[in-house]
């Protein structure tokens, strides 16, 4: 019998397991907050978070591929992604399902119902869903960087605008210019 | 520090518990707020101008700094009740501890409200309560130490003093005027951040955050101008600092800009050209925001004073001011017992429809929205709201004219009567219970992206939930920071969703006297179904 059959049969359970795990990465004092008030608007990191964990538990089940899978994980690791995690403990969590299996099907592993081979197969799957949590992340960081530069660019373009050394260039689109050389000189006659 | 392969993935996610007190603050790059410039606070008369770096090890505070928290800290409990008060009453039931968006995003327990305003009690505490001399931390006190200020560093500019939290509070505690009240100590010894300082500066100087000198401003306004002469074939030829207009008209230099505050901008011009308002616009008094309430009383007082005095010079009746957030806060909590009353003032009324604002006695000064709402309600306007018809817009209310200023239904009133497709997100995220962009109280500033993307997380949510509900694409707001900082928090949480001002609504919806077929929007973007749009 296959670990996914088996490990369906447990959801709530494994889910339960997988989403106190990633509340656990919060300080102490926050933890039953972010477990306990389901409104998904007053506790929007508990709320995403589960839902993110389910939607990925039955996508991985049920075998789905990457790009099923990228949207489905996507919410939980955007907000981890800016929250005071490492960029390792933010994907990490994908990995503790390794454990889970390990835990929730303890006897199915010893009485051999579940063989070696299928739990490397699955082992595998959980690697493969932390390499793309990790490109997630990554996506994620980019875009934050992106918003700094854009930020600066723009406050730059504005100081040069001020500075009354900028100027628009017919046909080509807003410049650089040196100001004394093309200003009211090259394109445009007084 | 060498790891092994096999210990990588051996990742402790045990959080220590311990003691609030003993948890340091982190002050690694991304963390914090970049200080002031000594240049900037020697022009400001600020004391102990210094290079200095929230990551060094030695923040280079005057000798007597403990002093000077000190003394600083018992004059404003004498001279402030409710400092007093807020400090005594909290019970600590918690009602607020789940209210602040900074906690709700992040979940580090010092930006639990309750405990933000302990890092303040704790020496309030300490130097003067009796309980808290005694028995010292088992009464909640402790000593005034470096470590101490570190922390109300990070925490108070962890908090955008939006006060969601005291609307949950059952005492009425204000955490924001703690907040202002900690950051007003801070400054005492130089502690304080160049994001806040800069502007504050340079509106001292030419009147505006931003720097702008007048002929600039002057400049922006008239390529506004000429924008609006290419959408509307409307040529507007707007006043400066004329003396004898009926209104003197302020809002914030982020609305001259930046977009999209940008379009709200001509918004505001499209309407008073259409109703023939008599008002003039002061290249002086050319900022309606005020980054002295994130600094101190007295700076608040003085970039508030400067909006009034132009307006005395100029003799006008009253003043309107622009879509500004806590530019309101300031005007409508502050403004009468610091500069107030503005007896040299007329109590404003609408030179159009005869409506006296009453709720604007004293201050003599009345927000657009309401302007705007009264216009619309005497069908003083010609407006055609299907121009706005490929927007599904959705309504923030701005923190400080949401809860300060109790401005709910004036920018609703005029978003339906401009907008065909409205929705509302969530009771429980709108109004009073709004949440806070994320960036409020002087910390839009891009070293703390990430702050301020988990901060807006809830806000972001509640986007996110009408958008995927109702396919919202537009959120509104009246709020010059908002328009600066929602749209990469909408890029980063619901792509899809931009953001725009009220007036710029307005704008597009008002059909003016003497106005050509519209093909374009204030965005200089083809309004759908129109000649000339060629993606129909």
């Amino acid at each position: 019998m296959n670990i996914e059959k088996l490990l369906a049969a447990k959801r709530s359970e494994a889910v339960k397991l997988w989403f106190e795990h990633v509340i656990r990465t919060y300080p102490a004092d926050s933890s039953r907050f972010l477990l306990n008030v389901k409104d998904q608007f007053s506790n929007p990191v508990g709320a995403t978070t589960i839902k993110c964990l389910e939607d990925v538990f039955d996508a991985m089940m049920a075998g789905k591929t990457r790009d099923e899978l990228i949207p489905l994980l996507d919410p939980a690791i955007r907000i981890r992604a800016v929250q005071e995690f490492s960029p390792s403990s933010s994907v990490a969590f994908v990995l503790h399902l390794k454990t889970l299996v390990r835990d929730l099907l303890e006897k199915e592993i010893t009485s051999g119902v579940i063989d070696r081979n299928g739990l490397e197969q699955f082992d595998r799957a959980v690697d493969g869903l932390c390499l793309i949590a990790f490109d997630i992340y990554m996506g994620c960081r980019e875009q934050i960087f992106k918003f700094r530069a854009e930020h600066v660019k723009s406050r730059t373009l504005k100081l040069l605008e001020k500075a009354d050394i900028l100027c628009e260039v017919p046909d080509v689109g807003t410049e650089i210019i040196p100001h004394n050389v093309y200003k009211n000189g090259g394109f445009e006659s007084q | 520090m060498k790891i092994k392969p096999d210990e990588m993935l051996k990742i402790n996610t045990k959080p220590p518990k311990a003691h609030w007190m003993d948890v340091p603050p982190d002050f690694s790059e991304g963390k914090y707020l970049y200080p002031a410039k000594p240049k900037t606070l020697e022009y400001l008369h600020l004391p102990n101008p210094r290079d200095w770096s929230p990551a060094d090890e030695d923040w280079k505070l005057p000798e007597n700094w403990q002093k000077i928290i000190h003394d600083g800290f018992k004059e404003r409990l004498d001279k402030y009740r409710s400092l007093k008060v807020f400090m005594d009453i909290c019970v600590r039931c918690g009602a607020c501890a789940d209210k602040c968006h900074f906690y709700i995003g992040g979940g580090d327990p010092k930006n639990m409200p309750v405990l933000r305003a302990e890092l303040l009690r704790s020496i309030y505490r300490n130097d003067f309560t009796i309980f808290g001399k005694l028995f010292g931390r088992l009464a909640g006190a402790r000593k005034l130490t470096p470590q101490v200020i570190k922390e109300w560093f990070s925490y108070l500019y962890q908090c955008t003093e939006c006060r969601r939290c005291s609307v949950f509070c059952p005492y009425g505690i204000d955490t924001a005027e703690i907040t202002m009240m900690g950051r007003e100590l801070l400054n005492l010894i130089g502690v304080n951040i160049n994001w806040i300082k800069d502007p504050v500066s340079n509106c001292s100087r030419t009147g505006n955050h931003l720097g702008i000198q007048p002929q600039n401003f002057k400049e922006i306004i008239e390529f506004f101008c000429d924008d609006i002469e290419e959408i509307t074939g409307v040529k507007i030829n707007p006043s400066f600092n004329r003396k004898g207009a009926e209104v003197l008209f302020v809002t914030p230099s982020g609305d001259a800009f930046a977009d999209p505050g940008t379009y709200t901008f001509m918004g505001y011009l499209m309407l008073f050209e259409h109703i023939g308002l008599d008002y003039t616009l002061s290249t002086y008094a050319s900022e309606g925001g005020n980054f002295g309430l994130f600094t101190s009383s007295d700076m608040m007082k003085k970039l508030n004073a400067k909006m009034y005095h132009e307006a005395k010079r100029l003799g006008v009746k009253h003043i309107i001011g622009g879509e500004c957030g806590h530019m309101w806060r300031v005007i409508n909590q502050y403004m009468d017992t610091m500069n107030g009353p503005a007896d040299f003032l007329e109590v404003p009324k609408s030179p159009i429809t005869g409506t006296v604002f009453n709720s604007a006695a004293s201050t003599k000064m009345i927000h657009i929205a309401e302007f705007t709402a009264d216009l619309i309600r005497n069908n003083k306007l010609k407006l055609d709201p299907s121009r706005n018809d490929h927007l599904r817009v959705t309504w923030h209310d701005s923190c400080n004219t949401a809860r300060a200023m109790g401005l709910l239904d004036e920018p609703r009133y005029v978003l339906n009567a401009v907008c065909n497709n409205v929705f509302e997100m969530p009771p429980s995220t709108t109004r009073e219970y709004t949440f806070c962009c994320g960036s409020g109280s002087g910390t839009n500033t891009e070293e703390i992206m990430e702050q301020r993307l988990r901060g807006g997380l809830p806000r972001a949510n509640a986007v996110k939930y009408v958008h995927d509900k109702y396919d919202v694409n537009m959120l509104g707001c009246v709020c010059a920071i908002d328009r600066a900082v929602l749209p990469p928090l909408m890029d980063y949480w619901v792509p899809g969703v931009a953001v725009t001002g009220l007036h710029e609504l307005v704008g597009n919806a008002l059909v003016m006297d003497g106005e050509i077929e519209r093909t374009l929007n204030l965005r200089m973007e083809d309004l759908p179904g129109a000649e000339g749009d060629t993606d129909e």
